[in-house]
């Protein structure tokens, strides 16, 4: 369940970012940026604040979260798993793995492991393109991945959580 | 003294454990008391041979690559500081043909300097271009570069200096240069490769170009994807800042320029330009209707040059150099290089920049060695995922925009992505179709709609269902979507599909000769 208002330490760094952010021109995206930097997404809740500190309506707010791939509405697992769909990746056998990684998990893309481990998504080019296939996991690129490679990753990813 | 040590942080590099391989150095250097200094500097773009270690000695670099961590033993074994003998030694670096081959004019610096060292990179020509251009008009500035014959590097080839023009020629109390930093196709990474290995470059290219039209502000619109770019970029302007080569008064010279980064987030449309000055105005990156020209009419409603990386960190060697050094490289109307990017199923990946004329094959065979998996290339995709498919039949078409397009291909930012003989065309053809319904800003119907049906169609033919007359239907969607669509995404997305299907019938389950062009 997600909370139907914001705890008062999400509240504190949002109103933070806002002031931050407010007068800058063309602000919506920055501060956006922000929050997920900080809170791992963007609360439907906080779109009211944002809004009116932005004059914005609440629909630009949600218009603008949903557009981009890159913006999250609910909090995800600890760690984001992004598995490049892209073409030089298919050129190696990104489809494959891909297959392997959703096995391995027990999810489809856009979903979190049950523990709250890793959430996983599909990602269009991580220009790694030279050591394809590529995968990201947080803010870590790797290379030639395989499915031992990445069955590695995986469980260094649960065994630090 | 101590010995000089290189190990790239590009993130290729790193992500193939470049990180790993220097503490394995330094932990090993510590445990045989030795005395050695690890630079971390930018990545020569020879990806195959990352983690690529260089050695500094009296002649030069010299190599050592691919090194994994449990390499590192055996490199202090054979005393590979003092150039000792090992199965991984390159020799010299500058002298591995590979790299030699190459004409490197915007990529001078990469694999040589440290980042963000300003010292460094004023020692290599650093900031020779903005000197020359602070001594003359606005007009010389873009005259130089429109003489030089540089095209916009982001694929669509528009001269910049043409485009420079228009935004100097408007007047307005306030102007942009706006970087688009957004590399959002499929085998491109050169804009990253600047950004994170040499972004003094980019930023000497941005204040040039405000200097020429007459703009005081810059962005860069870096993808969400690059967090190392991100830091590398911030850093690189705080420097540059403090030591006043940006800010109200350019080294003393009167002239204002301020230079921002701002995130995209993840959103392939925005790689339009005005899809990606709404996307910096704070909304839906929506595509805009031309005219009115960006350069008229652009962010904020104010005239803004466009340019995209590659472009940009292209001006400071030219206004450098002057325009007919750049100008004397390549072929036809394709003047100087192109920084072209080798990737998918090849054995040697990386960075290779030519001047325009070398042919596929070459790219391909000479400097890629062929496929990786040993088996024939039987396609490649040239310029992104809005590129078409070329088949062993065009590999020896030079690079150069109108040979390119004369086959009916496009050459783009530079991406070659090659297939082995694995590959199913069809598949590619509704994966292309696939792409364009997820990053389809929704704006138009062609492309909007096109895109989705375009896969279920493509799924008929997979399947086998009525192939002639799906295939028929796929021809007259595509020609829906190249002539009603508002921008290149819908309009070029028949580029991959119609190849695939013109060049590879038989993956499509129809007769060669049922085809036409």
């Amino acid at each position: 369940m997600e909370d139907l208002v914001l705890n008062p330490h999400d509240l504190k760094i949002i109103n933070q970012h806002i002031l931050q952010y407010q007068s800058m021109p063309g602000a919506l995206l920055p501060l956006l940026h922000a929050i997920q930097d900080d809170l791992g997404f963007v609360p439907e809740i906080a779109y009211p604040l944002i809004s009116s500190a932005l004059s914005l309506s609440v629909a630009e707010v949600h218009g603008v979260v949903t557009f981009y791939h890159h913006f999250r509405s609910h909090k995800p697992g600890r760690h984001i798993l992004q598995v490049c769909r892209a073409e030089s990746c298919q050129a190696l056998g990104s489809e494959a793995l891909e297959t392997h990684i959703k096995n391995k998990l027990g999810i489809d893309f856009h979903e979190t492991t049950f523990d709250g481990t890793i959430t996983l998504e599909p990602i269009y080019c991580l220009g790694n393109c030279a050591c394809s296939p590529a995968v990201m996991i947080d803010e870590a690129v790797y290379g030639r991945v395989d499915s031992k490679k990445i069955d590695q990753l995986i469980s260094d990813l649960k065994r630090a959580s | 003294m101590s010995m000089k040590i290189f190990i790239s942080k590009d993130s290729t590099a790193l992500s193939l454990g470049a990180d790993e391989v220097a503490e394995a150095i330094a932990k090993e250097a510590q445990t045989r008391k030795l005395d050695i200094q690890i630079l971390r500097n930018s990545s020569r773009g020879l990806f195959w041979l990352e983690t690529l270690v260089e050695v500094e000695t009296a002649s030069g670099r010299i190599g050592f690559g691919p090194i994994n961590p449990n390499d590192v033993k055996s490199l202090f074994d054979a005393d590979f500081i003092k150039g000792g003998k090992h199965p991984l030694a390159l020799g010299l670096v500058s002298e591995i043909d590979w790299l030699k081959k190459q004409e490197r004019l915007t990529f001078a610096r990469m694999g040589i300097t440290e980042p963000t060292n300003i010292d460094q990179y004023i020692e290599h020509e650093g900031f020779q271009g903005l000197k020359n251009a602070l001594k003359l008009n606005p007009q010389a500035i873009v005259q130089t570069v429109t003489d030089s014959g540089l095209r916009g590097r982001g694929g669509a080839a528009f001269p910049t200096g043409i485009k420079w023009k228009t935004v100097l020629d408007t007047k307005a109390t306030q102007k942009y240069i706006v970087c688009n930093a957004d590399e959002g196709d499929s085998g491109t990474y050169s804009d990253r490769m600047i950004m994170e290995g040499d972004p003094f470059v980019l930023i000497e290219g941005m204040i040039i170009a405000g200097l020429a039209v007459g703009a005081s502000q810059g962005y860069i619109y870096l993808r969400s994807e690059y967090p190392h770019a991100l830091k590398t970029l911030n850093e690189a302007i705080e420097k540059a800042k403090s030591v006043g080569y940006l800010g109200d008064d350019i080294l003393k010279s009167g002239h204002t320029f301020h230079l921002e980064v701002r995130r995209a987030a993840g959103a392939y449309i925005c790689g339009e330009e005005t899809s990606l000055l709404e996307s910096l105005e704070g909304k839906r990156g929506l595509v805009r209707f031309k005219p009115p020209l960006p350069a008229i009419e652009g962010l904020f409603g104010k005239p803004t040059a466009v340019n995209n990386v590659i472009s940009l960190a292209t001006v400071p060697i030219i206004l450098a150099r002057g325009a007919k050094y750049y100008q004397d490289f390549g072929m036809g109307k394709s003047r100087g290089t192109l920084p072209i990017q080798l990737a998918g199923n090849l054995k040697r990946t990386g960075l290779v920049e030519k001047a325009f004329g070398v042919t596929l094959r070459e790219l391909l065979y000479d400097f890629g060695g062929g496929s990786l998996s040993g088996k024939p290339i039987k396609a490649v995709q040239v310029g992104g995922p809005l590129g078409a498919y070329l088949p062993e039949s065009q590999f020896d078409t030079p690079l150069d925009y109108e040979k390119f397009s004369e086959i009916w291909a496009i050459l783009g930012h530079g991406g070659i992505v090659a297939f082995d003989e694995t590959v199913n065309m069809a598949k590619m053809a509704r994966y292309a179709f696939d792409f364009c319904a997820i990053e389809s800003c929704g704006k138009c119907t062609p492309c909007r709609v096109g895109s989705t049906r375009g896969v279920e169609v493509m799924d008929h033919i997979i399947a086998g269902k009525d192939v002639e007359k799906h295939t028929t239907l796929v021809r007259d969607l595509s020609d829906t979507m190249l002539n009603g669509s508002l921008c290149a995404l819908g309009g070029m997305t028949p580029y991959p599909v119609l190849s695939a299907l013109n060049h590879f019938p038989k993956d499509f389950g129809v007769d060669a000769k049922e085809t036409k062009a």
